[in-house]
């Protein structure tokens, strides 16, 4: 492999945009990329995704590689890792971003032991080493209890980026760019895995990733009926609401509720946590909200040392009263 | 159906957040006293959804820990809930590894194995977390491989996976032998019954050195790793929260009202 240099994001796309998470690559990708003195570029991979790439120039990236072929309609290991490994044998960039989603944390690691360089995956900070101009990547460890910086010595580093850890690029519609069209050169053949069905689950209201305001219960709630007071009282602030583990293990709430480590990573401006603990592997999915607000019967639950206010007590009692005084005072 | 499942011995991930602490001269979690290790819980559905399969299609289980102090309590868990055999692979020479020094070694000795249809991992472990091992040993042994999994169904040569996605899941089919990793979304996992603690007492682990599975002590463990630790700290936490009060948990409630109107957040 000739001498690497430059960033590499995979850019991915939804109803025919550019992903927040992708603007996200690309903001932390251009950083990167300057502090190296080297260029961003971009791939946008998949089927009918040419017309996005002055979208992914206009956000930053120096040249885009657009590989558009009806095999790469939906996301498998098996068709997207050989495309990205040819890609990369002809690029050879030091380092490769994908975000921390369905397809980056399938593709980052299966890309890494192919190319025989190494994978850091969910990071939530990059920076460079001046001195050696090595990539060390910061990600949460032990449930969110700890977190650990890693560097790699072989070329391309490759790593993924929590959603909403990072400040997305903004467009810039002057900016000058060079597409690059490039052969998926896949054999059908080699391709293993085959999608039969996609099942999406319509989660009522506003989408949990995007809300400005989460309501959210843990295990104190009991049941599905508690969670409807806080549907109510998330209605009422315009928000979404959210539910720590056992909630959705119980099935009181989806599945696709679930907050933490293994569930979603939101950011809103304001979380408010009811009779939920705060466990590491919780707070690892809420900790970037801008104001935590804690309801929990126990003070010495751990909820109140990650919050910024919070009340003692218990919330079959403190969520009916806050919810008629917002109530009064939101309507005019 | 010879299905393979990785099992890690971990931390116990429930310890309290405030006896977690590091060593910040070794770069090392201190093993909260008391608090004794568990098999890492991810495992344990991969384990589940192995045991599940056999129910409906018959086969053979072998289970593997890679590591250095293996704790039989531990480790023969897998024994208890319905595992037909165990190997450790059990060296000084496995500690200290990563994700990719930890694949070569499980994936040579899945090899040694020989036969399988599936491999199970857990999606991610829940100490180190890297989220990485399962699609390793796919790649080091050729297999197709499917994250994430939260419903295997596996007929002759073929596994139908539901695999969970951001917004729900997809339905994937793929040729075997392969790789699956398991998600919780699996559903609970059952408890070790009496008759299988007691099988599992009578069965000893085979246990396998690096030079068993054709590797050289520099190619596993902390010699093996592909990553570098440069640093592991605790993140920092702005202090304690300002509690609203009030005379009754009803008043509390409007002063907290009052007061989140006051900073503009309602
Ligand atoms: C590998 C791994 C991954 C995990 N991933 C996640 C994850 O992604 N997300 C997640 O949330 N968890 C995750 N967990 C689980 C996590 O460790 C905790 O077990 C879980 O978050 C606890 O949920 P909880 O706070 O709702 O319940 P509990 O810890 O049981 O807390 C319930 C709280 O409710 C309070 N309470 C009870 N009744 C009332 C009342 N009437 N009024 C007010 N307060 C009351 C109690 O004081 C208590 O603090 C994971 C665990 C493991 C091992
Ligand atoms: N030391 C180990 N021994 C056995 N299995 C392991 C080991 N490390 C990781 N695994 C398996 O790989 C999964 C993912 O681990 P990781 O990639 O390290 O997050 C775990 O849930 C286990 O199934």
């Amino acid at each position: 492999m000739a001498e690497s240099s430059g960033v590499m994001a995979y850019a991915e796309a939804s109803k025919d945009k550019l992903t927040t998470t992708t603007r996200e690559l690309l903001g932390i990708g251009r950083n990167l990329a300057n502090e190296l003195g080297e260029p961003l570029c971009a791939v946008l991979a998949g089927d009918g995704v040419s017309s996005l790439a002055d979208e992914a120039i206009s956000l930053g990236a120096d040249r885009v590689y657009v590989i558009d072929d009806p095999l790469l309609k939906e996301y498998l290991s098996d068709s997207f890792t050989p495309v990205m490994e040819r890609l990369a044998a002809e690029v050879s960039p030091r380092i490769i971003l994908l975000g921390q989603t369905d397809a980056g944390r399938d593709l980052a690691p299966r890309l890494a032991f192919r190319l025989k360089t190494a994978a850091t995956l969910d990071c939530v900070d990059l920076t460079i080493d001046a001195a050696s101009k090595r990539l060390q990547a910061t990600r949460p460890v032990y449930g969110g209890n700890a977190l650990a910086t890693f560097t790699t010595e072989t070329d391309p580093q490759i790593v993924t980026i929590r959603v909403k850890a990072f400040s997305a690029a903004t467009a810039d519609a002057s900016r000058k760019g060079e597409v690059i069209k490039a052969e998926a050169g896949l054999e059908p053949a080699a391709v293993r895995t085959k999608v039969l069905d996609r099942i999406v689950e319509e989660v009522e209201g506003l989408k949990l990733e995007d809300a400005a305001v989460v309501v959210s219960g843990g295990r104190g709630i009991g049941g599905a009926e508690g969670f409807k007071q806080l549907e109510e009282l998330a209605h009422l602030l315009k928000g979404a609401l959210g539910a720590s583990r056992p909630p959705c293990d119980n099935g009181w709430v989806s599945e696709l509720l679930q907050i933490g480590i293994t569930g979603k990573i939101i950011a809103p401006d304001l979380y408010l946590a009811v009779a939920l603990s705060g466990s590491s592997q919780h707070l690892s999915g809420c900790s970037g909200s801008k104001n935590i607000v804690a309801i929990n019967k126990d003070p010495e639950a751990n909820i109140f040392q990650a919050a910024t206010y919070g009340v003692v007590g218990d919330w079959k009692k403190v969520v009916p009263a806050l919810t008629e005084k917002i109530r009064e005072l939101t309507s005019g | 159906m010879n299905m393979i499942v990785c099992i890690k011995q971990v931390m116990d991930p429930e310890t309290p957040p405030a006896s977690f602490k590091i060593d910040p001269q070794t770069n090392k979690v201190i093993p909260p006293p008391g608090i004794a290790p568990v098999p890492d819980p991810y495992s344990e559905y991969a384990l589940e959804a192995a045991l599940r399969l056999k129910a409906e299609n018959s086969g053979k289980i072998t289970a593997i820990s890679l590591g250095n102090d293996l704790l039989r309590d531990v480790v023969k868990k897998s024994l208890a809930m319905g595992a037909d055999e165990l190997i450790l692979l059990e060296d000084e020479a496995f500690a200290g590894g990563d994700s990719c020094s930890t694949a070569i070694a499980l994936a040579a000795a899945i090899k040694k194995i020989g036969e399988y249809d599936i491999v199970f991992c857990g999606r991610q472990a829940a100490d180190w977390g890297a989220s990485q091992v399962g699609s390793g040993i796919a790649e080091l042994l050729g297999l197709p491989c499917l994250t994430l999994a939260q419903k295997v169904e596996a007929t002759d040569g073929k596994a139908k996976v539901e695999v969970v996605t951001d917004d729900g899941y997809e339905v994937v089919e793929t040729t075997l032998p392969a790789v699956i990793t398991v998600s919780n979304e699996l559903g609970e996992v059952r408890y070790p019954n009496i008759k299988g603690i007691l099988k599992a007492k009578k069965k000893e682990p085979i246990i396998w050195k690096p030079a068993d599975i054709g590797l050289e002590a520099s190619e596993v463990g902390a010699a093996g790793r592909c990553t570098k630790l440069v640093k592991l700290f605790q993140p920092v936490r702005e202090g304690e929260a300002e509690i609203i009060s009030g005379d009754t948990p009803e008043e509390a409630a409007v002063n907290l009202a009052l007061k989140l109107r006051e900073i503009k957040l309602i």
